[in-house]
């Protein structure tokens, strides 16, 4: 047991933690690695190292990080931190960028999804997105949920109609537009499409989906339901959400990672990240006073 | 800019007025659906419009698929660069290239050296030829207008770049790759000198019958009444007439292409 936790340290990319530096109450496992949801669960994903540039500027640096399945993840920083940048990586959609370089090593499952071998609309397929503005095809409702599956080669329309409604049930969307599925996305309302979008990334049936500030442009009620929504569809998918919202890290999350200027500052359960941050700069930024 | 606006309108009105006031009495039934009789004095000039629909029914099946093929190579797949900036300067020069150098050109290469002889298909290519241009620098803005975004949640879905360019992409621009053809079917149609010497006929006495046809063409019709025979008084009164037919046909693919655009957009603008 004891071995474990020394390897979920170095796994956590916390091994340089100290617990008396944590201020919160102090338990028997007292180190934020300590917490019963994420032990005995083999990591998802695992980021060992990794560095990235953009041309010559590095936007990463050293970033070593766990994520534990089906539990949600936030990722916090200010503009620029290098959060977005990062979770893209996780489904190699840096890619897209010409003049980029990734170094280090990035395993889902223990697979390496950076190596020439993994194919990268594979990997996508298991790693889905969700984009800052809800970015629906141009196309009806029921169209951009097949869409998915009909890129996979699923050709049988009963099973592309049943999980149609299925993906739609499931990002608690069908009860408003199950009336107009032949409808364009495009008339829906931006906390609307934003929930297509999630329902389209369900319909591939993805095991990790990446959120990256998916309640940027939605008003309150919109990210409500977004978020509830997220707290729903962390009992079969492996959720990394990127925010620079604090109250929503702190809503959806069970695990936190504080970014800052291409550094993992910290990273733990998202209740010792809020009350009992470890780094000054941590403290400092969740109270407000930068960022 | 309202002031061009109504220059514009006045322009175009001027010229509709013009040429309907000349040539509207003599359009009847019998013009739009015979042949051309008493050596071009009375009769109709319906192969003229058929010539013209297969040349550039033709153009356009040519220049299409090739011209939105070159588009989406210039803006999905070729890396930015010097081969790029070639390849556009290139289409922009084509454009430029007066109508009659085209005619030229495809006299030596497909009259000539592919041994089409004087033709439907040799005519449609080289009408497809000056089309290029414009189709390709439409589907261009068409592409390029199409939001990053959803290529990216098509990839993200695990979709491949050929995949997204086909099912997303494409019918996502495909508006203003109407637009292009819109364009280019009113050049096409309206113009004589590319046809010159690759299609067109002065008289034929039927109607063509494969692509290696010569056939008659309203453009050059309308130019062979004023320069050639001896009536220049009928032969006057129907090269009006031809304008105007010309025009009217020219005026309705550009209202039919505009009302099919809106109607996609409709399906996908909400």
């Amino acid at each position: 047991m004891h071995d474990t936790l020394v390897d979920y340290d170095k796994q956590m990319g916390l091994e340089n933690f100290h617990p008396s530096l944590v201020k919160g109450p102090v338990g028997v496992n007292i180190n934020s690695l300590g917490e019963a949801d994420v032990f005995g669960l083999e990591p998802k994903i695992i980021s060992r190292g990794v560095n990235f540039y953009y041309g010559s500027k590095r936007a990463l640096n050293n970033i070593n990080i766990s994520f534990a399945p089906r539990r949600v993840t936030a990722i916090i920083g200010p503009s620029g931190c290098g959060k977005s940048t990062f979770i893209r990586l996780l489904n190699r959609m840096h890619e897209l960028v010409p003049g980029t370089r990734l170094e280090g090593e990035i395993l889902l499952d223990g697979l390496d999804i950076i190596s020439p071998a993994c194919d990268a609309a594979d990997l996508r397929k298991r790693v889905g997105m969700v984009f800052q503005k809800p970015n629906p095809f141009p196309k009806t409702i029921f169209e951009n949920i097949a869409y998915g599956l009909e890129v996979n080669g699923v050709t049988d329309r009963q099973v592309i109609e049943a999980t149609v409604v299925d993906s739609l049930k499931k990002a608690a969307l069908w009860g408003e537009v199950k009336d107009r599925l032949k409808d364009s996305a495009l008339g829906l309302s931006g906390g609307q499409q934003q929930r297509l979008c999630i329902a389209r990334a369900l319909a591939v049936s993805p095991e990790v989906i990446l959120f990256d500030e998916p309640c940027a442009s939605l008003d309150p009620i919109s990210t409500g339901k977004i978020e509830e929504l997220i707290l729903q569809l962390k009992k079969d998918y492996t959720i990394i959400i990127v925010t620079h919202n604090m109250q929503q890290a702190a809503r959806v999350s069970d695990r936190t990672a504080f970014f800052l200027m291409g550094d993992l500052i910290e990273e733990g359960r998202t209740d010792n990240i809020f009350k009992a941050p470890r780094d000054r700069r941590t403290e400092d930024y969740i109270t407000g006073r930068f960022g | 800019m309202a002031s061009c606006m109504a220059a514009n309108i006045l322009f175009l009105g001027a010229i509709l007025f013009f040429i309907a006031s000349k040539g509207l009495s003599s359009i009847s039934w019998e013009f739009i659906t015979q042949a051309p009789r008493d050596a071009m004095t009375a009769g109709g000039v319906a192969p003229a419009i058929v010539g013209t629909f297969y040349l550039t029914l033709g153009a356009i099946l040519f220049a299409l698929p090739l011209g939105v093929a070159c588009a989406v190579y210039l803006t999905e797949y070729s890396p930015k660069g010097w081969i790029v900036n070639v390849l556009r300067i290139s289409v922009n020069n084509l454009a430029g290239v007066p109508s009659v150098v085209f005619g030229l050109f495809g006299l030596t290469v497909f009259v000539k050296y592919m041994g089409f002889g004087v033709s439907i298909l040799s005519g449609s290519l080289t009408l497809g030829i000056l089309a290029l241009p414009v189709i390709i620098s439409a589907s261009q803005e068409a592409l390029m207008a199409v939001p990053q975004s959803i290529r990216e949640a098509s990839l993200a879905l695990g979709a491949t770049q050929w995949e997204t360019i086909r099912k997303v992409v494409l019918p996502a621009a495909l508006p203003g790759i109407l637009t292009g053809v819109i364009l280019s079917v009113g050049r096409v149609a309206g113009e004589t000198a590319p046809i010159l010497f690759t299609a067109a006929a002065f008289y034929l006495k039927g109607y063509p019958d494969s692509v290696f046809s010569e056939v008659m063409a309203l453009p050059y019709h309308i130019y062979a009444l004023m320069t050639e025979g001896t009536h220049p008084e009928e032969q006057t009164r129907i090269a009006y007439a031809s304008s105007l037919l010309l025009l009217g046909l020219v005026l309705s693919v550009s209202m039919l292409a505009i009302w099919l655009r809106q109607r996609q957009r409709k399906a996908y603008h909400a």
